[in-house]
């Protein structure tokens, strides 16, 4: 008997002492590398906002505002979506969308829409899919440049009614084989510059509303 | 047993007891990353780093691990090293944890990690698990990589399509268009069971083939729900 409980306490007390132990490494991993992670992360995302200015834009010294928004037209469920506002000596340089494309193949799509303040489109990326590989992956830019055919456009060129793929007599090329994905991303596209034409002077608005409120906030 | 046997036990993850192709463990992770000798690459790399690590961890702490709970402390301690890794990838490597992201959280689905703590790590002292778990490591490395490269070419007509993610800008040259397109499913999730039953056929007459010089080990199925 005693010797039953004695081999109990030892296991329990090894059981305890590991946990312990592997519990302490991850959190001292955890606290040493949560600034360096959140600053790899801050770059990233100065990177690919980047990535959907005007080129005439890129690198240069851009206060960029992080507001939400939340609309049914952007996303079906009305999930709010994050906007960034850019903005040189105060005068808006661009608007970046991360929406949402609710509709893809597999799951929703999570673009970044670039609009310059004339409501052009000024870059599109794809940040996440789970589209089909070697079909509707051809929406992201390490696999085909099919998503650069929006640069340039806004809702008079192609006028709103050819806002869509050339299968639905659109004006815009469709994936062979992933007319669904296209659909998807075309309309996610075309409802984020409709969007932002109907709200952009609110946008402005909440943006600067932002940087009085909220000074100290890390501008991203 | 003699030191040259030992050393023959310690490598024989790399070929005779090849983690994927004899053990047939960790298919999971395997049949659904390697799209592409890169992606296959990539999740060879992180596998063999916390394979190498949890076998030294086990091997060390082997006296203390009670016989009943030694399953449960073997997850414990796997869970723990593959997030430490994750963590400090994400902090340190950026652009590597990018490209490995997806796939170091997945270690921990590989039940031949659990099955090299189990058969060797908690028996042996730490210069044969170590040596142990690089050979198996290699092992399900090179697998990973053919059965991504044997992907990549059928599938997309390419190969070494994305290195850069792995190597830097510089490493570009390295991607090649192979003139063979057009067997899609080779991409697909039915072309990584082809493609596994493909090198598994192709180890299995090289071993026949070998077994006239010398006999063979059986080669038993184990259950891979585990």
């Amino acid at each position: 008997m005693a010797k039953l409980e004695g081999s109990l306490i030892g296991t329990v007390a090894v059981a305890a002492a590991l946990t312990l132990a592997a519990g302490y490494a991850v959190h001292a991993t955890y606290d040493w590398s949560r600034d360096r992670i959140a600053a790899n992360d801050r770059a990233r995302l100065v990177a690919r906002l980047n990535s959907v200015l005007d080129p005439s834009l890129r690198g240069r010294d851009l206060m960029t505002t992080r507001i939400t928004v939340a609309d049914a037209t952007l996303t079906d469920d009305g999930a709010p979506i994050d906007v960034f506002v850019l903005t040189e000596n105060g005068a808006p340089a661009a608007t970046v969308f991360a929406t949402v494309a609710p509709h893809g193949y597999n799951a929703a799509i999570n673009l970044l829409v670039g609009i310059s303040p004339r409501s052009a489109v000024t870059g599109t990326r794809t940040v996440r899919h789970r589209e089909t590989t070697g079909l509707g992956d051809a929406i992201d830019i390490s696999k085909s440049g099919w998503i650069t055919q929006f640069d340039g456009k806004t809702l008079r060129d192609p006028e709103v009614l050819l806002w869509a793929v050339d299968k639905d007599d659109g004006a815009f090329d469709s994936i062979t084989g992933a007319t669904v994905t296209s659909r998807a991303v075309v309309t996610a596209v075309k409802d984020t510059l409709l969007y932002f034409e109907q709200h952009s002077s609110e946008i402005y608005a909440a943006a600067a509303a932002a940087v009085t409120d909220d000074t100290a906030d890390d501008p991203e | 047993m003699t030191p040259n046997s030992d050393l023959h036990a310690a490598t024989a993850g790399i070929w005779r007891d090849n983690l994927a192709l004899v053990q047939l463990l960790g298919l999971c992770p395997l049949l659904a990353v390697t799209t592409s000798l890169v992606n296959g690459l990539a999740l060879g790399l992180a596998t063999l780093i916390v394979v190498v690590l949890s076998s030294t961890a086990v091997s060390l702490l082997r006296s203390m691990l009670v016989p009943g709970i030694r399953v449960p402390l073997f997850l414990l301690l796997i869970a723990a090293i593959v997030t430490c890794v994750d963590l400090l990838t994400n902090a340190v490597l950026d652009e590597l944890h990018e490209a490995l992201g997806l796939f170091i959280p997945l270690i921990v689905t590989n039940c031949g990690l659990i099955a090299q703590a189990e058969t060797v790590a908690s028996r042996r002292p730490v210069w044969f698990a170590l040596l142990s778990a690089v050979s198996t490591g290699l092992g399900f490395l090179a697998v990973l990589t053919l059965l991504g490269a044997l992907r990549e070419i059928l599938g997309s007509g390419t190969l070494f399509a994305g290195i850069e993610n792995l190597a830097g800008l510089g490493s570009t040259w390295l991607t090649v268009d192979v003139p063979l397109r057009g067997a899609l499913v080779a991409i697909l999730p039915p072309g990584a069971f082809f493609g596994m039953a493909l090198l598994l056929a192709l180890r299995n007459r090289l071993m026949e083939r070998g077994a006239a010089s010398a006999p063979t080990s059986t080669v038993t199925a184990v259950d891979t729900s585990r």
